[in-house]
């Protein structure tokens, strides 16, 4: 089904077919804001000033907002009775879907600077671009994040541009750190078949068409920041398919702990 | 190790259209641009406004409290000044 | 020389007793500035290191709703460690003066956030019991005789209001659950009770300092007082929720309108307070290792705005 840009589409309109491809893609979403906003929770309180910790807890906190919409439009989708937190915590490992990238431990203050300007610089671009779906619950929710998502990304390129043309150790740290995560950014704008097929309707935007604006945005900063741009290095993918690095199971090990002890309880 | 230290900056807060920016309170920070983030990430959280003003703190100056009187008291005597000073007529309106 | 000296601590004195509030440029004894400064600062470490308790369970919160709930909490404290930091700063001290005292030992924070967060209801008694008792001494406190000072404190408190809330929440809704909730919430608060009531300080006779913060109203209420009304002020909602307080000598006393309580282990209070509670190493090496680790990043930004300072006025030149 092809639906044209203009029109807006409610829930009930969907095929079967289509309906179970954007519930398993909006859990991809979410599953990605939560996995984002649980690693950036882990900063709280450990900040390297107490001005950025709450900077980093705003950020998370607006991740954790987006993660909510979605994962209840998911449930909506599914029409199974299932929750948010069912979704959110009950589910296998291979389940989760979120991109490698996100799921990155937290390193030094460089590392999750660097995680969080190449998220930020695909989510922003991303989220204006969903804003105009046909799809009006993922255009709603786009509209709200994408405002976020503009701070975020205003914040991780200034701090990409501190630490770059900061002191010699910065600059070390943060090239130490782009060396390790670049090669997961590539999955953020590489579609899966999945992906594809939902770009074909029209419902969510073709990655293709974020490359210009991202790579315009991303020169900048590096120059600013006075930062070589890594060239040539293998892309490595499979979040988005189930296939994730260890890192994912201790996340979920934490995550899931209170839910998996204490099955069906209401908190 | 005080020259590691971030500057302090002061914090103004307009907290709807039409009134005056409000001292808050202060912060550090590195530059100008990441004090009003900084503003915004501390003072604004539960929307407490709509625009931001910073000043480093070294930039303020303070009238001297020793000056107190010399200031402000001159000012006690200027009862002319007030509108409750002049009699109008009560069939005089509008004034 | 002398004479003028005393006129200026009578004034002061006096503008004090007339409720008038110092601001930081007004002349105030030496006293009254390290006073503060002790207070304020210590008050600012403890929502620093308070942190630390709270933000171990972010990661494993039950649910969604509760995960965000508890990380605005904790990010709130952060907040009020700012602006507390913010209000002994205007008396002269430095942010990095204080941590370093922080970190040497030197200053002391609230004993309470020695203690380990055991379980998911931990969560709950902490905004209950442990916040309800942090805003009986903080509610005064907007009304003390240092401007920036009480002001900081009218901010921390309109913000505090829901910490309680959502704690007394948690603790409902594990009360109305299962009995393994039910449980759960009588083992926290078996746990916190003690503690909670040694945050008001020692015995009112052992806190020679009490008299002289009174006079200057940087302290309203004495640490007895305090605790009493605590006390009086928990029980019904321990009742309300069904749990027990784990105090066999508490008893209504019909005279006095209060409750009558046991005596607080002191031997405990006074050993956490040395440095032996179960977490006063592990706290005290978080936050010394976030500021060492983040030491870079500090350095790094002022670099930064040191070159793009001079960038700009080599381009206006």
């Amino acid at each position: 089904m092809q639906v044209a840009p203009s029109e807006t589409v409610a829930l009930n309109s969907y095929s079967p077919e289509l309906r179970q491809q954007l519930f398993q893609y909006v859990l991809q979403l979410a599953d990605t804001s939560l996995i984002l906003g649980h690693r950036l929770s882990e900063w709280c309180g450990h900040g390297p000033i107490l001005e950025q910790d709450l900077a980093m807890a705003n950020i998370a906190l607006d991740l954790l907002g987006e993660t909510r919409s979605l994962y209840q439009y998911a449930a909506e989708l599914e029409g199974q009775d299932r929750t948010e937190d069912d979704l959110a915590f009950l589910r296998l490992a291979v389940e989760y879907k979120n991109p490698l990238l996100v799921e990155q431990p937290n390193g030094d203050f460089g590392d999750t600077v660097a995680r969080q300007f190449l998220f930020d610089n695909f989510h922003y671009h991303f989220l204006l671009q969903l804003k105009a779906s046909p799809d009006e619950r993922l255009a709603a929710i786009a509209e709200k994040a994408v405002k976020e998502a503009a701070y975020h990304l205003k914040w991780s390129s200034e701090w990409m541009i501190r630490l770059g043309d900061g002191t010699e150790e910065s600059r070390q740290r943060l090239d130490k750190a782009l060396g390790n995560l670049w090669r997961y950014s590539g999955e953020l704008t590489t579609p899966t078949a999945a992906e594809k097929a939902l770009q074909a309707t029209g419902i969510i935007p073709d990655y293709a068409g974020l490359l210009p604006k991202m790579e315009a945005h991303l020169n900048h900063v590096f120059q600013e920041a006075t930062l070589p741009v890594p060239q040539g290095v293998f892309m490595m993918t499979g979040g988005k398919e189930g296939r994730h690095t260890e890192h994912l199971g201790y996340i979920l090990a934490e995550l899931q702990y209170m839910q998996r002890t204490y099955p069906g309880m209401r908190w | 190790m005080t020259q590691s230290e971030w500057p302090l900056w002061e914090v103004f807060i307009r907290s709807k259209q039409g009134l005056d920016h409000k001292h808050v309170g202060s912060l550090h920070a590195a530059d100008a641009t990441m004090a009003i983030q900084n503003a915004r990430d501390v003072y604004t959280r539960r929307l407490e406004g709509i625009s931001i003003w910073v000043v480093e703190s070294k930039h303020v100056h303070a009238s001297n409290p020793d000056d107190a009187e010399a200031f402000y008291d001159p000012a006690n005597d200027k009862v002319y000044r007030h509108p409750t000073f002049y009699q109008v007529p009560d069939s005089i309106k509008h004034m | 020389m002398e004479t003028v000296e005393i006129n200026l601590e009578e004034q002061f004195q006096a503008r004090i007793d007339a409720d008038v509030r110092i601001e930081p440029k007004d002349w105030m004894p030496d006293a009254y500035r390290k006073t503060l400064i002790r207070q304020i600062s210590q008050h600012a470490h403890s929502e620093l290191v308070g942190m630390l308790p709270e933000g171990n369970w972010i990661t494993r919160a039950p649910s969604l709703k509760r995960k965000s709930i508890l990380l605005s909490k904790v990010q709130d404290e952060a907040g009020h460690g700012l602006y507390l930091y913010s209000a002994a700063e205007t008396l002269g001290a430095s942010r990095d003066q204080m941590l370093a005292d922080l970190h040497s030992g030197k200053a002391k924070y609230s004993s309470i956030f020695n203690y380990p967060t055991l379980s998911w209801a931990d969560m709950g008694t902490v905004g209950w019991l442990v916040d309800g008792a942090a805003i009986l001494n903080q509610v005064p406190l907007c009304r003390t005789s240092y401007g920036p000072y009480a002001r900081a404190m009218v901010r921390v408190c309109k913000e505090e209001s829901f910490h309680q809330r959502q704690g007394f929440e948690i603790m409902q809704t594990l009360c109305e659950g299962a009995p393994e909730q039910k449980a759960m919430a009588q083992e926290a608060l078996n746990r916190w009770w003690w503690p909670t009531l040694m945050m008001f300080g020692p015995k009112d006779a052992d806190s020679p300092n009490t008299e002289q913060s009174m006079k200057w109203r940087i302290k309203r209420f004495t640490n007895d007082e305090l605790r009493q009304k605590f006390v009086d002020m928990m029980v019904p909602q321990a009742e309300f929720l069904g749990l027990t307080v784990p105090d066999p000598a508490l008893q209504w006393n019909e005279t006095k309108q209060g409750y009558d309580f046991g005596d607080v282990n002191w031997e405990e209070f006074w050993n956490v307070v040395k440095g032996n509670g179960m977490c006063n190493k592990d706290r005290l090496g978080a936050r010394i290792k976030a500021h060492e680790e983040g030491a870079w990043v500090r350095e790094a930004a002022l670099a930064h705005a040191k070159k793009r300072a001079e960038r700009a006025e080599t381009q206006a030149a």
